[in-house]
This record gives C-alpha cells, sequence and structure tokens, in this order.
C-alpha cells in the first residue's frame, strides 16, 4: 500500500473545515450526558465543594473503593487557582470544566467504546489523527495514581484516560477506568476557534459573557487579594476537625459507626486541598512545605479512604444483594 | 547436523495490547527475543531455529523460523542404590531396590547394573519421547509474556488477575499453520490479530508470519520498525525539499515517532511568522518536546515557518489534520509568547529573591543559598585563571553570572518548559541587555550533560559551570547524599563527569583538591553553614578522579594501566595527568620501555617485601657499594634525576621519560650482579635505599610498576 500526501490540496480544502459550526458548549455536555447514560452510567451532578478535577468528587473518589460495580458520569467544574489567567490567556483556566466518566470494572473494549464517543460528538475518526500517548497520572494530596493516556485529537489533548489502581493509598480491585473530557478543548476543536472565550455555550451566548468575569476576579483574588494567614489558619481550622471526625469514627460502634459522617471528613478534606491550591497560587509555599502540606491532606483523604471501606465492608452484604436485585 | 525442512514449522507470535508508551518498545522488542531463545533452548528447540521481532504500539510480534515440530527422544540413566544393599547375599531384593524401582515405574526386571569405581550400582535406562513443539510453546509463551520487564506495571481488571505494561487485548499464537491454545489472564491465544484502528479490520485471520506481515499492511499497519523508519526518514526529506527547507536534525525524535505509529506519514504544517520572533530554543521544544514535530530551517540556517508532524493515517486529504495540527501549534507557541512578554516584566536579577521559596536540597538550603554558594566559588575559579594570566577571567563576570544563573526557575517560561532551564536564562540575560559574556555564560551553565554535549563556550560559562557541579558533589556528599550504583538522585556521576570534561575541553588548569577545598569554604560560610569534614573531601576526590578514569579510558582511549599509572603519580591537575598519559602511550611501544616496567615492579615488590619504602635516602652510602653495577646504577640514577627533574619542569614529560628508559641498561646489570638481600645488613639497607631512591625519582610522572602484568587488558 502506498500512499501519498498531496499538500497542495489539502491547504486549499482546510478553509472549509473551520466554518464547520459544531456543537455548542451546553450541547456537547447533553451529548456526552445522553451517550453515557444510554451506557448504563448514573447522570450525577457536580460536587458542591471546590476541587480541583472530577476524579475528587465523592461518586469517584469513594466509588472506586471496595468491589461494588458502579458507573457514573458528570461534568465536573475543576478550580485550579495556579492556572489562572486573569482571563487573558485565551488556553488557560482558573476554572474548567471537565466530563468525568467511570466505570467499573473497566470494560476489555472500553477503548473503542471510548471512540464512538467522539463519533456521538460529530468528530469522524478516520479523517483525524487520534492517538492514545502514555501519560500516568497521578494526585499526590488523593493517595492516588493510574496507569493511561493522554487521547491526543490532531495533537490536542481531549481526553485523560485512565486504569485506576490505586486510590486513597488503597491498591483498587476490581479496577475502574477514569475517562476526563477536557470540554473547553472539545468544544474549541468542533467549533474551531481560537479562545476560548469565544466559544459558543449556547446558540446566542459566549463563553466569555459567562464565565469571564469569573475568571478576572477569582484570579484577581487567589494572586493579589487572598490572605495567606487567613487561608493558613482556615486550612489549619479544617484539617483539624477532619481529623478529630477520623478519630471519632475508630470509637464508633453497631448503628452510630454505619452512619459515621465520613462523608463530612471527606468535605473537611476537599476544603484542605482547595486551600493549599490557594496558599500555592499565592506563591507562599516552599517546596519543602509544599511537600509537607501535601503529605497533610494525603493523610486526611487516605484515613477517610480506609475508613470508608471499613465501613462499607460492615454494610456491603445488604448492598450487594441490593445492588444484584 | 543435517536438516530435514518437513521437520521444521514456523511461529508466529503476537501479543496484542492497547497502546504501549512508544519509548519502551524498543527494549520490550530485544528482550521477547532473549526470552524467546532462552526457553526454547532451555527446552531443546531453539538449535537451527532462527528469532525475529518487531513492535509498534499496538503489538509485539515474533517469528521464530525454523522451529523443530518435536524434542529429540533422549536415553536418560537413572543412578540407584549399591548393589550390595539393593540385594541381600542370595540375591534377593531388598526393600531398597523394591522402592527404587516404584519410584522409576520400572519392574524389577527393568533394572541393569552400572559399574563405577565406587562398585556395581543400580541403574536404569529409559528413553524419553521427545515432547511435541506445540504442546512446549503452549507452555512457553505464557511465560515469555510474563517475565517481559517493564518500567511499570499495571493491573486492568483486579489484583488477582496479570500485570502487563498496558491491558493485554489478544493473543496470536499460530504454530506450522495452526492456531496454538494457550490461555493468559482470562485470554485465549488464537489466530486472529487486529488491524490499525482507523484504517484496518478489527479482527483478521492469519496463518504465519508472511501472511500476517501482508494482511496488516493491508489493514493499516506496518509491523516492522526499520521500515516505518525509512517511509518516515523518505518522507520527512521529500518535505523539506520540497518546503526548499532543511530538516532540523533530531534522532531521538526519529526513533520515538518510528514506534508512536503504525502508519506513519509525513505532512507539513505552517505557524505564523509572527512567532519567528521568539529564540528558536523555544520554538523547537515546543514542536519537538510536545508536540513531536520536526523543525525545519531555511537554507540561511533560522527557523522556517513550517513544521512537519508524523501522523498516525495513510492521508490528510482535506487537510482537516493539518488544520487541527496548525491550530494546536499557534495555542502553544500563543502560551510560550505570553510566557515570554510576561516573563520580561521582572528583570531576571529582581527574580534572585524569589529563589528563596524554592528548595535545592532541605538540609543544604534554597537555591538563594546554592547561588550565594556559586557566586564565591565562581569567582573563586575566575580569580585562580586570571592569575594565571588569562585576562577574560573577569571576576566581575564570573560574580554576576552566577548571581543569574538560578534565576530563571522561578519563571514562568522554565515552570512551562522544565528542559530549559539555563537557555531560558541566558535568552532573558541577553534581552535585557547583560554583557554576551554573561548570557552565554547563564545560557550554558548546564552543559555538559553528557559525555557528547559540549562544554560551556566561554570561560565564564565554565566557571559557573564548575562551579555549580562541584557545590552539587561536596554539598550532597557532605550531608550524606552518596551515590550507590542502583541510586543517584541528584545525578552526582553526570556533575562529576562533567567537571572532568569541561577541564579536558577547555584545557583548563584547576586543583581538583583545592578547587574542593574552595567548595567546602563556601557550604560551610553562607547558610545553611554544612561543614564538609576532611574524611569527605577525599571521598569526592575519589568520586571525581573515578569518573575521570573512565572519561581517560573510554573517552581518550588510554590503556587502563597506563592510566592507572599515571594517576598513582597524582591526577590532581588533570590537564597535566592527560600530558604525562600521552607521553607514556607515546614512550611505551619503546625498546627499553616494557622491560624497564618490569623491572619497577620487581623493585616495587622487593621493596614492600623488605620493608625497605621506608628506608632513608640520605642514607646510601658509596663507600658499602661492592659492586661496579651498584656504582654504576648510583651514577645513572643520579645524573638521570636531574636531567629528568628539569624536563619535567619544562613539562617535556616524553623527553624525561625517555631519560627514565635510559636507565634499563643499568638497572639489568644491578640485577645480573648484585644480591640485593646482602647477608651484611648495612650493605642490605644500602643497596635497599638505592632501590628506593631509584623507584621514588622516578615515579613522579607515572608509577611504572603499574604497567603491564596483571593490570594490562
Amino acid at each position: 500500500m502506498k500512499v501519498k500526501v498531496k499538500l497542495e490540496s489539502s491547504a486549499s480544502r482546510s478553509h472549509s473545515a473551520k466554518k464547520q459550526q459544531g456543537l455548542t458548549f451546553q450541547d456537547l455536555i447533553l451529548k456526552l450526558s445522553e451517550f453515557w447514560g444510554k451506557r448504563g452510567c448514573v447522570l450525577q451532578q457536580p460536587y458542591d465543594v471546590e476541587v480541583g478535577a472530577g476524579t475528587m468528587h465523592p461518586e469517584t473518589f469513594l466509588r472506586v473503593l471496595g468491589r461494588a460495580p458502579y458507573r457514573v458520569a458528570y461534568v465536573q467544574p475543576s478550580r485550579r487557582p495556579a492556572d489562572g489567567r486573569y482571563g487573558e490567556n485565551p488556553n488557560r483556566l482558573y476554572k474548567h470544566m471537565q466530563f468525568q466518566v467511570v466505570l467499573k470494572p473497566s470494560p476489555a473494549d472500553i477503548q473503542d467504546i471510548y471512540l464512538k464517543s467522539l463519533e456521538a460528538l460529530g468528530i469522524r475518526l478516520s479523517e483525524h489523527d487520534i492517538r492514545f500517548e502514555e501519560d500516568n497520572w497521578e494526585s499526590p494530596t488523593l493517595g492516588a495514581w493510574g496507569i493511561g493516556w493522554q487521547v491526543l485529537l490532531d495533537g490536542l489533548e481531549i481526553t485523560q484516560f485512565t486504569y485506576f489502581q490505586q486510590c486513597g493509598g488503597i491498591d483498587l480491585d476490581p479496577i475502574s477506568v477514569e475517562l476526563t473530557y477536557g470540554l473547553e478543548r472539545i468544544a474549541a476543536f468542533l467549533q474551531g476557534v481560537e479562545s476560548v472565550f469565544d466559544l459558543r455555550w449556547s446558540q446566542d451566548k459566549r463563553y466569555g459573557e459567562i464565565r469571564l468575569a469569573e475568571e478576572q476576579q477569582l484570579s484577581t483574588y487567589s494572586f493579589d487579594l487572598s490572605d495567606a494567614k487567613a487561608i493558613r489558619a482556615e486550612l489549619e481550622l479544617y484539617e483539624k476537625e477532619a481529623k478529630n471526625l477520623l478519630e471519632g469514627f475508630s470509637q464508633a460502634k453497631g448503628a452510630d459507626r454505619e452512619r459515621y459522617p465520613l462523608l463530612g471528613a471527606y468535605d473537611l478534606c476537599l476544603k484542605c486541598s482547595h486551600l493549599f491550591n490557594q496558599l500555592d497560587a499565592r506563591g507562599v509555599i516552599s517546596t519543602t512545605e509544599r511537600a509537607a502540606l501535601m503529605a497533610r491532606v494525603r493523610s486526611l483523604a487516605c484515613k477517610t479512604a480506609a475508613a470508608w471501606v471499613e465501613q462499607r465492608e460492615g454494610q456491603s452484604l445488604a448492598q450487594d444483594s441490593e445492588v444484584r436485585a | 547436523m543435517k536438516s530435514v525442512p518437513e521437520d521444521r514449522a514456523e511461529l508466529l507470535f503476537e501479543i496484542g495490547c492497547e497502546e504501549i508508551p512508544a519509548g519502551m518498545l524498543p527494549k520490550a522488542e530485544t528482550e521477547l527475543k532473549t526470552l524467546l531463545e532462552k526457553y526454547l533452548g532451555a527446552d531443546g528447540l531453539l538449535a537451527g531455529a532462527s528469532v525475529e521481532t518487531f513492535s509498534g504500539p499496538r503489538r509485539l510480534t515474533a517469528s521464530v523460523s525454523g522451529l523443530r515440530l518435536r524434542q529429540s527422544d533422549v536415553v536418560k540413566e537413572v543412578t540407584g542404590p549399591p548393589r550390595s544393599v539393593a540385594y541381600d547375599h542370595v540375591g534377593a531384593p531388598t526393600r531398597a531396590a523394591v522402592s527404587f524401582a516404584e519410584k522409576q515405574g520400572v519392574s524389577l526386571d527393568q533394572i541393569s547394573f552400572i559399574s563405577t569405581p565406587k562398585g556395581e550400582y543400580l541403574a536404569v535406562r529409559q528413553m524419553i519421547h521427545g515432547r511435541a513443539a506445540s504442546e512446549i510453546l503452549a507452555q512457553i509463551l505464557p511465560r515469555v509474556i510474563h517475565d517481559l520487564s517493564w518500567p511499570r506495571s499495571m493491573s486492568w481488571k483486579g489484583l488477582s488477575d496479570v500485570r502487563f505494561i498496558r491491558p493485554i487485548r489478544w493473543l496470536v499464537a499460530v504454530f506450522d499453520g495452526k492456531p496454538l491454545r494457550f490461555t493468559y489472564g482470562d485470554l485465549t491465544a488464537g489466530d486472529t490479530t487486529s488491524g490499525h484502528r482507523f484504517l484496518g479490520a478489527a479482527k483478521i485471520r492469519v496463518r504465519h508470519f508472511k501472511d500476517y506481515e501482508t494482511r496488516l499492511r493491508h489493514n493499516g499497519v506496518i509491523v516492522r520498525p526499520a521500515e516505518r523508519r525509512s517511509k518516515i526518514e523518505r518522507e520527512l526529506a521529500a518535505a523539506a525539499k520540497k518546503a526548499g527547507c532543511r530538516l532540523h536534525p533530531d534522532a531521538a525524535l526519529l526513533d520515538l515517532v518510528t514506534y508512536l505509529n503504525e502508519f506513519p506519514t509525513v505532512i507539513q504544517g505552517n505557524f505564523d511568522p509572527a512567532f519567528l520572533d521568539l529564540p528558536d530554543e523555544i520554538l523547537i521544544t515546543v514542536m519537538r518536546d510536545h508536540q513531536k514535530y520536526s523543525a525545519l530551517e531555511k537554507k540561511t540556517g533560522e527557523l522556517a515557518p513550517h513544521f512537519l508532524a508524523v501522523i498516525n493515517l495513510a492521508k490528510d486529504p482535506m487537510g482537516l489534520v493539518r488544520a487541527g495540527h496548525e491550530r494546536v501549534l499557534g495555542a502553544r507557541f500563543a502560551d510560550a509568547r505570553f510566557f515570554w512578554q510576561s516573563d520580561q516584566k521582572c528583570r531576571l536579577g529582581d527574580i534572585l529573591p524569589r529563589l528563596e521559596r524554592v528548595t535545592y536540597e532541605s538540609r543544604l538550603g534554597s537555591y538563594l543559598d546554592k547561588v550565594e554558594r556559586l557566586r564565591s566559588l565562581a569567582r573563586w575559579f575566575a580569580e585562580q585563571w586570571f592569575n594565571l594570566g588569562i585576562s577574560e577571567a573577569h571576576v566581575a563576570d564570573a560574580d554576576r553570572a552566577a548571581e543569574l544563573a538560578k534565576c530563571d526557575l522561578a519563571t514562568e517560561m522554565v515552570r512551562e518548559f522544565p528542559e530549559l532551564q539555563g537557555i531560558v536564562g541566558g535568552l532573558y540575560a541577553r534581552a535585557q541587555g547583560e554583557s554576551a559574556v554573561v548570557a552565554d555564560a547563564v545560557y550554558d551553565h548546564y552543559l555538559p550533560a553528557s559525555l557528547e554535549d559540549p562544554s560551556p563556550r566561554n570561560l565564564i560559562g565554565c566557571a559557573v559551570a564548575l562551579a555549580d557541579k562541584l557545590d552539587a558533589v561536596a554539598g550532597c556528599f557532605a550531608v550524606g547524599i552518596i551515590p550507590t550504583g542502583s541510586s543517584d538522585p541528584f545525578a552526582l556521576r553526570r556533575a562529576a563527569q562533567g567537571i572532568v570534561k569541561i577541564i579536558l575541553d577547555r584545557k583548563l588548569t584547576v586543583s581538583l583538591s583545592l578547587s574542593l577545598m574552595a567548595a567546602g569554604k563556601a557550604l560551610h560560610s553562607y547558610p545553611p553553614k554544612i561543614a564538609l569534614p576532611k574524611g569527605k573531601e577525599a571521598q569526592i576526590l575519589e568520586f571525581i578522579l573515578d569518573r575521570a578514569r573512565f572519561f581517560f579510558r573510554e573517552r581518550l582511549g588510554f590503556a587502563y594501566d597506563e592510566v592507572n599509572a599515571v594517576f598513582r603519580a597524582g591526577a590532581d591537575d588533570l590537564i597535566d595527568a592527560q600530558k604525562r598519559l600521552e607521553a607514556l602511550r607515546s614512550i611505551r611501544k619503546s625498546r627499553n620501555f616494557e622491560p624497564l616496567a618490569v623491572s619497577f615492579k620487581r623493585i616495587r615488590k622487593i621493596l614492600e617485601k623488605a620493608d625497605g619504602l621506608a628506608v632513608e635516602r640520605q642514607g646510601i652510602k658509596t663507600d658499602l657499594f661492592e659492586h661496579p653495577a651498584e656504582r654504576d646504577l648510583y651514577s645513572a640514577v643520579r645524573e638521570a634525576a636531574a636531567k629528568v627533574h628539569g624536563k619535567k619542569r619544562a613539562g617535556h614529560y616524553r623527553e624525561a621519560l625517555e631519560v627514565i628508559a635510559g636507565l634499563r641498561p643499568a638497572v639489568d646489570r644491578f640485577f645480573e650482579d648484585v644480591l640485593v638481600m646482602a647477608e651484611d645488613e648495612a650493605v642490605r639497607k644500602n643497596r635497599l635505599g638505592l632501590l628506593a631512591e631509584l623507584l621514588q625519582e622516578f615515579s613522579t610522572i607515572a608509577d611504572f610498576s603499574e604497567i603491564g602484568g596483571e593490570g594490562a587488558w
């Protein structure tokens, strides 16, 4: 098979490709939700505590633990204060939207299903350079890591594709697969726009109209006006409360133990993680301190995960039979 | 051995995977071959067979031709208990005979006897019929998959299941045209492979390797990496020519794209020429490291606003892929420009205080602390050279370059492109009006990162680079971070190698021991004020000298014994050591030299045995000489010593060595005529003293007793 690329003809036609409308940002979310909803996913909602990634949503972090099968999909606005650019950079955001899919256990044809989801968005697979390029994922604050790729679409990273190996310091069994679609990037590709702020969110509203103020103000807050001293104090407070709660679990017995608010402890852990990110963006953490702070947050996450597994085990028989029914 | 073609068959084996990281494939390909050869060999199937292996992102393939269909039959003899134990005095079998027969699964009448020097023993001879290769292969292949080693394996189902680098999704094993059945995890091997994700069919039945290769080609997969590579090379060259440009060469990138694609095709894209005012280094890094694109240069050497991407498709008829890649690269460049502009808001020197927050090593303080040490050490080097009359060794330049060297660590650009540390600092320094000498020194100070890398281009760069590396080695040793065979997290071996390479590349006069003292002083003078104990200093010196030995041997081609001989005479000044090595190498082929070296070895042995190295030199009394040979040697030594001193001082090592080699007749005669270990103690001591003087006098260029013998190879 001999194939030659004709460069001239491709140049003239590439302009027509740019004119394509593509899905609006909200239609993109609807399409993905529909696609994964049909494949047995619970369509969840974003978590209501600040998180840096969809993985931190309890629907991922806690659901991948233990043996019970689960499939879930949701949008998660993810805050990364250090990535903020005051809304001045066309590609960088303080807050971006992830579409998160978790399948537990991981199906054998998951790559094919994933590629079908791209087709569902109107991407013709044979016309594009789609590849799975090595990119292992790790979250030191969650004690979590996985093996996988970033999926590149004509050189653009559109999805993080990860086989979760460990979460909260616990080896996972069975293995879950996590797909994290970068919604802004995919929308920019589909719509052929250069700046995220020019994306059409709906038929008549642009991304910038809806989100620019947030980018400007939250960047200004995080980089210039946040009170590092206050944030440090808040971090200490949240951490202390989380620790106390986790200690209480070890004492709890019977029904109290079954209902013990580990989810409350996890929320506090997420708060700590976000406050840590705030301090980091403010540039007040040295490298050594950063490692130490991350270890503190990780310790909360790992303890919560271990306690959660223990608590679930008490109820697992009942829950397993419910799942089967 | 005669080979009968009908007895031979071919094995096709393929492990089908989700995308394996490209960088790991070449090694896996080799290991697959090694493992197959190992197991086939262990089962007596390798003779006459040949194993070839190939790999691509979604598959590891082996083709074994000339495999025998069966193992040979072998006669196996098992020896049992002595006959005297197994049969009693009337010849009836005892318990020992019965249980031996039972164990071997034979009846008593099948037992034979063998005579050995220790007497007669029971034996059983059995014919072991060779097993069918198909049966053995079905056992070997799962082991091969299991034994392939990866930097970090994973599980994709659960903890109790098999592990691999990425999920295995299919297995092909066809022997002699028929599928081999075996399982691995929950997969069963068969004769069905899978084509390119988008260009081929998902299920393709194959009968043998040739068939496999052809069918896969029709399904968008080029099985042989060498063929993929030549396709890429050909298309890159053609595209460059068509654009009227030269390809920016990059062997590592070519390797990578060869293993990233099953059907590589080169396309050309363009970018906005306005980005060309960003430095080439940044543009190339973005293209190569982030997008795996090759850069194109105009005939004049500057970058052209084009790039070549290798895509995993046969064609891009509508230019969609090209448009996508162009958009992504444009966004990347826009990012880089944003970082460049936002970094320019602050002068490089003004960033310095921010380094306080960047930890170098917890016990060695921040980068701000490190910069203080760097400055002091770089100044010290410059001062040494300036005092030797090297006028460009300005202390102020060294100080300024060291001050700025690490500032780019706190820039947005380096945070985004860590591989550009140093380079970014150099570019910013130049853009902000620092002198070319200082800017180049900052730019170069991480050099050389490998034996192939050049050393910094100017003397100030060398001062900062030496200071940086020496501080790393001294500091880490001081706090107990000492490299071991398997662990060297601060890359201290590379740093030490860099020190050696800079000194030798640039012919710099550097006393290693004095520099180390200066590094120790800097460590102790600035916070966090770490002490470098004397014992550690010696350890570091030996660590650096070890790299120097390696460099002289592997890089400059000196023999093992030459390097040892010269280093025994001291190698504190590596340039001087190199001159002595060259002199030694040039003279060792001369007639007198090797025999003299043998004599030196003999002298050393005699002295060691007699503890004579401690004999006082002044103690030589000419009146105690009994033989003319003693007197002759004495005067030859005195005469030669004076000449050697003069030649050495002038740096004429070759001539000095010639003078020493000229001692051979006198030394030979001495050993022929004189018994060193004389009865009379005074006479004996006098002779030992003469030999000791000879050895000491002439071992300052090289210790000849190291030459030849066990050390030479």
